[in-house]
């Protein structure tokens, strides 16, 4: 400790006469950055723009014909929300709801899959769009599979009630569109929900 | 007992005495031993500098593990000045003297303060300098439903909007060392992943299947892209390549989330169910077995990110609240529980986090030093900010 009080003020002495007068070994090198352009990753902090993004290319989207695992239901590739209009007022009061992190479909639900299962066979034209939704107490991407795994579970649920599963479309909002904004068990409870969209051919 | 008391209290005193003593002659030493959440900061002394540029060399210099301390108490003396330009210099006051002597001219002050907060970093430890790095994030008017994706550089400033789709959007994700990202959108009425050059604009959907498409993973060479589809009927993760062709199926769990790459592109980490247990899990990145992580202690583990220089996976465990974990990639140590957040992403040098925090409400982007456990706060781009996503 006493070396430092002695050795300091002589660094400090030696740094501002190296600042000053500049070192012959290379120091007091000057940097030149180069200006406001694009940005690039890693490389500028700079205030360069991005362009605009440009419209999609649709053209061409990849497709695969991989076959499905035993014991899942591959998703459909029948039905393009664009050709259908949707009736979010038919199916309303059948809303599912589930337990805390579950996608297990409570027998106490039976009755709700029941009548969404009766208005898809009474209107053989129909299809049906699930959305999947959760509480805010996963993260982002957790939810959204979860999600996912809940419109899957009720979907699954409806072809054991003999509906054909390829009239039905699956869609995960994770907890990005929650039916109660508030932050409590009772909110969750409301949130945690399978929604079901009765879709007419346009 | 009162004695007890006393005497325990000695002890503790001449404890921490020797300690301090053995600190203050060893700092050295000790900034070379990473303990996470542990590890003492470098001290340094600054001087000279003022308004924006001393915020930037003080931000940067904190979230990569230095602290500022008086002169005396310093380790390194950095001085210099900001009037016309940012011009600096290192003294290192235990081997007696300068390290580092420079001056930038070109680009803005805030720029040129990042530049000499880098040099700093490069002459006083072993690290590559995050001053000059970028992110990506979701930015959202509130804290659910519709968002756009940014890029800024890693402390939040000079945030620039890449959607104006004004539709849900999720998980950005970097082509390493190029200006592109994937990400999830839900603009053609589903949530499909989206290719998006930002030097041209041009973007397209790799992977619009029906049903899940989300959660891209680009593996370290570029080639490759791992993602979560639920096609197949259950949310699994997919590899295929760069631009979407050649899937594969690599998961068939019956939940599964968030892939990540290890650095040599060998593996895929992902959050996953078994057993009604919430687990992380690697499995070989051309297919194969799956391996459990052991995370104990660490309950409901979700979010996996891969360190680049392959030691450290980064999580955040749902335990009610979410908190930001670190362990050993080799499983050989306990998860160490860092800081309350989600959504780590690593930075390129493997030592700083960037993550966001909040309550129920909006969300802040932070950066986090895993050794010292020093982190502040990004700049906020308006609303809720989350998910971000380093570029490395």
């Amino acid at each position: 400790m006493k070396m430092n009080k002695i050795v300091f003020p002589l660094v400090l002495a030696l740094a501002a006469t190296l600042a000053t007068t500049g070192c012959k070994h290379g120091f007091n090198k000057v940097t030149p950055l180069p200006g406001e352009r694009a940005a690039q990753v890693g490389d500028t902090g700079g205030s360069g723009t991005i362009p605009p993004a440009q419209p999609l290319d649709t053209g061409s989207l990849p497709t695969s014909t991989i076959p499905s695992t035993p014991g899942n239901i591959p998703t459909t590739t029948d039905i393009n929300l664009d050709d259908y209009n949707q009736d979010r007022a038919a199916l309303a009061a059948y809303t599912v709801h589930f337990k805390f992190d579950s996608a297990v479909v409570q027998d106490k639900e039976q009755a709700n899959i029941a009548s969404v299962g009766q208005a898809l066979t009474s209107d053989a034209s129909a299809k049906l769009l699930i959305e999947g939704h959760c509480d805010e107490r996963g993260t982002e991407e957790y939810n959204r599979s979860l999600g996912e795994r809940r419109a899957l579970a009720l979907r699954e649920a409806l072809a054991k009630n003999g509906i054909d599963p390829m009239r039905i479309k699956t869609i995960s909002y994770g907890k990005d569109k929650p039916a109660d904004p508030g932050h409590d068990e009772a909110a969750w409870a409301k949130n945690r929900r399978g929604e079901f969209v009765l879709l007419h051919h346009k | 007992m009162k004695k007890n008391i006393i005497n325990l209290l000695t002890i503790l005193l001449t404890a921490a005495a020797t300690n301090f003593c053995r600190a203050q002659n060893e700092i050295q030493i000790e900034q070379n031993i990473n303990v996470l959440g542990q590890t003492k900061p470098i001290p340094v002394a600054l001087d000279g500098f003022t308004g924006e540029a001393a915020e930037v060399l003080k931000f940067d210099l904190y979230v990569q593990g230095f602290s500022f301390v008086s002169p005396e108490a310093a380790q390194y003396l950095i001085h210099g000045s900001d009037a016309g330009g940012v011009t600096g210099t290192v003294t290192d006051k235990f081997a007696h003297k300068m390290i580092l002597s420079r001056s930038y001219n070109g680009a803005s002050l805030r720029r040129q303060a990042h530049a000499f907060a880098d040099d700093i970093v490069k002459a006083t430890t072993t690290l590559k300098a995050i001053g000059q790095t970028k992110i990506a994030f979701k930015s959202q008017p509130s804290s659910v439903g519709a968002g756009e994706i940014y890029v800024a550089d890693f402390d939040g400033f000079g945030a620039q909007s890449v959607t104006s789709d004004a539709t849900i959007v999720a998980k950005p994700a970097w082509v390493p060392g190029r200006l592109a990202l994937y990400y999830t959108s839900y603009a053609r009425g589903n949530p499909d992943i989206f290719y998006h050059s930002l030097s041209s604009g041009q973007r397209r959907v790799i992977a619009g299947y029906s049903g899940l498409n989300t959660s891209a993973a680009v593996s370290p060479d570029g080639s490759k892209v791992a993602m979560i589809l639920s096609k197949s009927g259950s949310p699994n993760v997919w590899v295929c390549n760069a631009d979407g062709t050649n899937l594969k199926r690599l998961t068939t769990g019956l939940e599964d989330s968030s892939p990540c790459w290890s650095p040599d592109g060998n593996w895929i980490c992902f959050a996953t169910k078994k057993a009604e247990r919430r687990r992380l899990a690697k499995i070989p990145a051309g297919g194969g077995e799956v391996q459990y992580l052991n995370t104990t202690g660490a309950a409901n583990p979700t979010e996996p990110d891969w360190s680049p220089d392959g030691k450290w996976i980064a999580f955040t465990r749902m335990a009610g609240d979410f908190d930001i974990c670190v362990m050993p990639a080799d499983g050989s140590l306990p998860p160490t529980v860092l800081v309350a957040g989600q959504n780590p992403s690593w930075s390129p040098n493997s030592r700083t986090l960037v993550y966001n925090r909040g309550g129920n409400g909006h969300q802040t982007l932070s950066v986090l030093d895993v050794f010292t456990k020093q982190s502040k706060d990004c700049r906020r781009a308006t609303g809720s900010n989350s998910q971000p996503a380093w570029a490395r």
